[in-house]
């Protein structure tokens, strides 16, 4: 009998071992296709891919730039706006309304965000952001396009919020409660055991939570190109027309002819798959030094 | 067990997805702008002779790749494959006009006027040079019409299409300025405005947008009731883009491959933004160790498209082939062979 309760236990780790190695090979797959299939756009597009702004099939001129910025400028102003409301969720449920009604009502909700297709994030945009941008776009006398840079940031902050507001709350919940009570005994006000024993604590848990978030908003897509214009120029003018890199690639796959113009959209890939990359390793020292701070 | 039934279930989603090749059945893909008739024409095809067509509206590029790999009968596109693009195809290919359609120039301005527009007007306006609705020039063009005074919002598609290829194929051939900095394609480096994806998308920013252009087809345009423009044609007369002024743009001479531009054509009462929608295949049948049952099949199948099933192009706001591009269309069918042999008899 025992013998046979340890193989099936070396068995079951052996397979878990497996489905873990499965995400690491299909993740270098992806990297390894995206390279192999974006070779006529490397050795057509040169060094001038990441440094120029012109976009043209029709000259068969392909050039990131318009779309890297866009597609940090979103998301970036989006993790701004999400940070705020996300920390201001997740404190006043993770130590004000602890439990009640209120507390499960405002949970679920939070986390139904989370659940919501993102074409229907981008049919809101449309009918309640874009009129909202149009008008103040009125008063300042600009083009009154409505969508832009502005809208599709905004959008994102609210389709990104649930992560970094479900984690930080979780984070703030794991706060030790005696240690709570130990600076609550020692005079400190609820509000100063928030900023002074629970956002330090909970500190690296709240940015993991963020970067996730941020992750997210890097790869949005069909919510984005509802709302961003999809103007293929070079602009940091946030009330303008802008474009992202995943918004232009949901855009252009389906009719892009030609070996080159369909491989500098993979190529298009390729440079977001590494740029999210990038992006997660520094959060993660970020993270990493958030949580050794707080260490004695 | 569990593996083999497994393996089994893919097997059978992969057949029913099209990827197997069954001798009663027809694979094709591309063009979005025809579906609603190819699906149409397809479905009372199979009714009547047994023979099953599935098509996959997954945009002409796409179509392209397709033939190109050899994975379909056929190919849709709704602009024609020019000599360079000819020659990255594995076999000589034959464009096949099944359909004629038209680009409308829409707007959203207070009462919905009547605006007329010129060919530099267009092309100004959407080069992003005349940026008033009350610019001298539209008001040179619109005596009497009162144009609003309100700032011009182009809007254009932002996704690649066929639609846009047709628009821009129009503009580089009226506008020197614009087949110099813009030219045309499935999508462009737009020099103004913004993009929606789809019509849906351009007609719903036109909808929203006081004082927008943009463009879209027309069946789409006269589905929602879209006000649209009178442009004029090589003629000198304002046309409104309809099924007749589509066929009468029709009228030129067609080469034998009728890769032919239906834009600003000389025709006096046709509407000068329009194009041919086309299905491609290949001249010689056999390849890949394909059945001549299955060849055979193709040939029947655009033979009846460009004939009997013309009547169906009508209802559903399609304009049908004129008579010439027809008696081309059977040159062409008639030119198709299955190891050098014509398919057709005469």
């Amino acid at each position: 009998m025992r013998s046979v309760r340890k193989d099936s236990g070396a068995a079951f780790r052996a397979a878990l071992t497996l489905a873990g190695l499965a995400v690491c090979v299909l993740l270098f797959a992806i990297f390894l296709s995206l390279l192999l299939f974006s070779r006529p756009a490397l050795l057509a597009n040169g060094l001038r891919f990441l440094t120029g702004t012109e976009w043209n099939p029709v000259t068969e001129r392909f050039q990131a730039l318009a779309f890297v910025a866009g597609t940090l400028l979103t998301s970036f102003i989006a993790l701004a706006i999400a940070a705020v409301l996300s920390l201001a969720l997740a404190i006043l449920l993770g130590h004000y309304l602890r439990t009640g009604l209120l507390a499960s009502v405002l949970r679920t909700a939070v986390e139904l965000l989370a659940g919501i297709p993102s074409v229907v994030y981008g049919f809101l945009g449309l009918f309640f952001l874009v009129p909202a941008v149009r008008a103040l776009q009125i008063t300042l006398r600009l083009p009154p396009y409505g969508v832009g840079v502005l809208t599709a940031s905004v959008l994102l902050a609210f389709m990104i919020l649930p992560y970094s507001a479900s984690i930080g709350r979780e984070m703030i919940r794991l706060v030790p409660e005696d240690l709570r009570e130990a600076a609550l005994s020692l005079g400190a006000t609820p509000s100063e055991v928030v900023r002074k024993v629970s956002l330090p604590y909970a500190r690296s848990g709240i940015l993991g939570g963020l970067l996730l978030s941020l992750g997210r908003a890097l790869g949005e897509t069909m919510a984005v190109t509802m709302v961003i214009g999809n103007a293929h120029r070079f602009s940091l003018n946030l009330l303008a027309p802008g474009n992202t890199m995943a918004s232009l690639i949901a855009n252009e796959f389906t009719e892009a002819t030609g070996e080159v113009y369909l491989a500098s959209l993979i190529e298009i890939a390729l440079l977001l798959l590494l740029i999210s990359t990038a992006i997660n390793l520094l959060g993660k020292l970020i993270v990493k030094r958030a949580g050794a701070a707080i260490q004695p | 067990m569990k593996i083999k039934r497994g393996i089994a279930l893919v097997a059978g989603l992969l057949a029913a997805s099209g990827l197997s090749f069954a001798q009663d059945e027809l694979v094709g893909a591309g063009a979005t702008f025809p579906y609603p008739l190819y699906s149409k024409m397809f479905s009372v095809y199979g009714q009547e002779y047994g023979v099953k067509v599935n098509y996959q509206s997954i945009g002409s590029g796409g179509g392209i790749q397709q033939l190109k790999s050899r994975t379909v009968d056929f190919g849709a596109s709704d602009a024609f494959q020019n000599d360079e693009a000819l020659k990255t195809f594995p076999a000589a290919v034959l464009h096949i006009p099944v359909v004629a359609g038209a680009v409308v120039v829409t707007y959203n301005l207070p009462g919905s006027p009547r605006v007329r527009l010129t060919p530099e007007l267009i092309a100004d306006i959407f080069l992003g040079k005349i940026t008033r609705w009350d610019d001298a020039r539209l008001a040179a063009a619109n005596p009497g019409a009162g144009l609003p005074k309100l700032p011009i919002s182009v809007v254009h598609r932002s996704d690649g299409s066929g639609t846009t290829s047709v628009f821009t194929d129009y503009l580089s051939k009226v506008s020197e300025e614009w087949k110099q900095e813009v030219g045309k394609g499935t999508s462009v480096s737009w020099p103004a405005g913004v993009g929606g994806k789809g019509n849906e998308g351009v007609a719903g920013l036109v909808k929203q947008l006081p004082g927008s252009i943009g463009y879209v087809e027309l069946i789409y345009a006269l589905q929602n009731k879209m006000p649209q423009g009178l442009v004029r044609n090589k003629s000198g007369a304002y046309s409104e883009a309809s099924l007749a002024s589509t066929t009468a743009a029709c009228a030129v001479a067609i080469p034998d491959d009728t890769r032919v531009s239906l834009a600003d054509t000389e025709a006096p009462d046709g509407y000068p933004i329009a194009s041919f929608t086309w299905l491609l295949v290949y001249r010689e049948q056999s390849y890949d160790h394909r059945a001549q049952a299955r060849a055979d099949a193709l040939v029947k199948m655009l033979w009846w498209m460009t004939h009997q099933g013309q009547k169906y192009a009508e209802p559903l706001q399609y304009a049908a082939l004129p008579d010439p591009a027809v008696r081309k269309a059977e040159r062409l069918i008639r030119s198709i062979t299955f190891n050098g042999r014509a398919l057709m008899k005469e």
